[in-house]
């Protein structure tokens, strides 16, 4: 550990030098405090701000009264864009009535076959139109990003106004941070080529919205 | 890397007579500058977050040791191995032992510049790993064997047509003409590396010290595939790149895609903190950090402290006049434009990149539009004055600042001097009143333009006969 310790010591000595060290003290009450930095006026319903920064991240919306219909809209938007009627989805959707909507819906993590993946989400942030997905035995990572296809659920009641509303969700309702907590901004892209934008890099090609009014 | 910063002059001229690396150039310098400017709208009080993130970047270098050690605690915690290392050939080391200790064969990798900076990928292939990068221009320029000419657009200076002939013939499919087919065909070509690699190496945009979590951001999800498909994940991270808590990750969120790229967020923002738990589905069995140090402690204790607050948006080069005329292969290493004529020389050596800090105009481009406010020009001017304390400067050039210094603090001569200058500059200018070459080191600068001559008056004749009526 002679690296760790070299290069803490040169850090303490810059630091020292320029007498520039806030304390012991204040790193502890940062770090316990969080406060949140200057925020930007935020005057937007939420869930319309919502909508309107989904779509301008390329996402596309729909909404359904209840859980139950998730079946039904997903289908309707698979067949409207000539897509696959099956896939893979989160085991909380497992009860849904799947084969009943026409579809053949198996509730486990997607491998490089699926085309299709049904996933819920831990909340969504109005600000930028952005899913949170947290990664857990029963919230796969893959079914969100091998699949060409990404359906996200997403209550009304879930929709938060930023980033940092988020943090406190998962602070009040978690406590700890899992494995991976991935921000989904859109279907996955690119601009590498000329600077032209094209969809389905590495990850989905498009990504649809289901807001549950429940 | 190999560094050529020494060969800038050369490569400059070059790139500003390619008509490709021109064209490219036009094509992305409208647009990044554009897309940043429509972007930064949207924040009504983009100053006041600028500001504050600029504070919170001084604040974690200020005490970078607790945060560091805090971060470390909740990594280890999480169960992530962390190690530390001073130099990059200590680096590559560790992640090649990390890499035979697993049976490793294959590597799919996210972009990462201190990858560039340490010559990681090459250091693997030596050691018999077969590694992919999976950023599309990363993939690009690894298939073209070039180095990247930008920090998050690493192929903008390649065309569709040099994408095309390149695909064509290490993929030995039929040529494409079409961007969109052509990254459709980089999916199809990467996709299965995905899912058999054995390890996946990231940089980190960030360590958050509150949580212990490394954090990447990428647009095309080949970061989420990195970290999720293999079971083994090695991240890389240099020491300056610790923020203390989640809302500071909010707060710098907030600027680093709209400065970028002009998004108002970046696609994914993938936090992970530790391996796979008990019960996940998928995620690595094993989570590697490398902290690195590689001349960040360097560079803390010393006047350019500031560039370490760097978010590596691009912003300074994407606005930087130089930049958009000749490109990032001139700067000769891994960071290009304003920010690279500064930790080039921090980084490699001032005797190594002696014509970086002064390829620039000191317009402040690059510190206006920096979203951590470092103040570029001054520690280009910092870097150019220790050239001339440390005699790295050519003699001739040193020569002529002291003559000039000696003339110009003495009015009286240095009104005489000048006096006399612009009566023979009228002269020599003739009747078109022009002139075609400047002798000494003038002549650099008259041998692609005129200089319009001397109207025979000092500024100081003019304002004196002025004041006097």
């Amino acid at each position: 550990m002679a690296a760790r310790e070299n290069i803490l010591s040169r850090i303490r000595a810059a630091n020292a030098s320029l007498q520039t060290g806030d304390g012991a003290q204040s790193t502890a009450s940062r770090l316990a405090g969080h406060p949140r930095g200057p925020l930007p006026t935020m005057g937007w319903d939420p869930l319309q701000r919502f909508i309107d920064c989904s779509i301008a991240a390329a996402s596309t919306l729909d909404r359904v009264d209840k859980r139950e219909g998730v079946p039904v809209a997903v289908a309707r938007y698979l067949s409207e864009n000539g897509l696959p009627m099956r896939g893979v989805c989160w085991p909380e959707f497992a009860d849904l009535d799947w084969s009943g909507a026409g579809l053949e819906m198996q509730a486990r993590s997607a491998n490089g076959d699926d085309k299709v993946g049904v996933t819920g989400s831990f909340c969504a942030l109005a600000e930028t139109g952005t899913l949170l997905l947290l990664s857990g035995e029963q919230q796969h990572a893959t079914t969100s990003l091998l699949p060409e296809t990404h359906v996200a659920v997403v209550s009304k009641k879930r929709v938060v106004v930023c980033m940092e509303d988020a943090w406190d969700l998962l602070r009040k309702e978690v406590g700890h941070l899992p494995r991976q907590v991935n921000f989904v901004s859109g279907p996955s892209r690119t601009a590498d080529i000329e600077m032209t934008l094209v969809y389905g890099a590495h990850g989905p090609f498009r990504v649809h919205i289901i807001i549950t009014d429940e | 890397m190999e560094i050529t910063s020494a060969r800038f002059k050369k490569v400059a001229s070059q790139k500003l007579a390619d008509p490709k690396v021109q064209a490219a150039l036009a094509n992305a310098k409208g647009r990044f500058v554009v897309a940043r400017a429509r972007a930064i709208k949207d924040l009504d009080n983009f100053e006041e977050i600028r500001q504050a993130a600029a504070d919170v970047r001084d604040h974690c270098l200020a005490n970078l040791d607790q945060y560091l050690e805090e971060w470390e605690r909740k990594a280890t915690a999480a169960g992530t191995i962390v190690h530390w290392v001073e130099s990059a050939a200590e680096m590559t080391r560790v992640v090649l032992e990390i890499a035979r200790s697993n049976e490793v064969r294959k590597v799919i990798k996210s972009k990462s510049m201190l990858g560039e900076e340490t010559g990681m990928n090459e250091y693997l292939e030596r050691g018999g790993i077969d590694v992919r990068e999976t950023d599309l221009g990363e993939y690009i320029i690894q298939q073209a064997n070039e180095h990247p000419s930008h920090i998050i657009a690493p192929a903008t200076h390649k065309s569709k047509d040099d994408i095309a002939d390149l695909f064509a013939q290490k993929h030995q499919r039929p040529r494409l003409d079409d961007i969109t087919k052509l990254t459709h065909e980089a999916r199809e070509i990467l996709r299965p590396h995905f899912l058999d690699a054995d390890m996946g190496i990231t940089g980190a945009n960030f360590l958050v010290a509150e949580t212990g979590s490394t954090m990447i951001v990428t647009n095309e999800g080949n970061g989420r595939m990195t970290t999720t498909m293999p079971r083994v994940h090695v991240a890389i991270s240099s020491i300056e790149k610790c923020i203390p808590t989640l809302e500071d990750v909010s707060l710098i969120m907030r600027l680093l895609a709209r400065s970028a790229t002009g998004q108002s967020i970046s696609n994914y923002i993938s936090m992970t903190t530790g391996p796979r738990r008990q019960g996940d589905s998928d995620g690595p069995e094993q989570f590697h950090v490398i902290i690195v140090d590689i001349g960040r402690t360097r560079v803390l204790g010393s006047d350019l402290r500031p560039a370490l607050r760097c978010i590596r948006c691009g912003a300074c080069m994407n606005h930087c006049p130089v930049y958009q005329n000749i490109g990032g292969h001139a700067y000769g290493w891994v960071y290009p434009g304003p920010i690279g004529s500064v930790l080039t020389p921090a980084y490699v050596g001032l005797e190594k990149a002696l014509d970086l800090p002064n390829a620039a105009t000191m317009c402040n481009q690059c510190g206006v539009a920096c979203p951590v406010k470092i103040p570029l020009p001054d520690l280009m001017r910092k870097l150019r004055e220790k050239q001339t304390q440390l005699k790295l400067s050519p003699a001739s050039q040193r020569a002529g600042m002291g003559a000039w210094a000696w003339l110009a603090s003495r009015p009286f001569l240095y009104g005489l001097a000048t006096k006399v200058a612009v009566r023979l500059g009228k002269l020599a200018g003739g009747k078109e009143s022009m002139l075609h070459r400047l002798p000494f080191a003038g002549r650099e600068w008259t041998r692609g333009r005129d200089l319009p001559a001397p109207r025979g008056r000092t500024f100081r004749e003019i304002y004196a006969a002025r004041k006097k009526n």
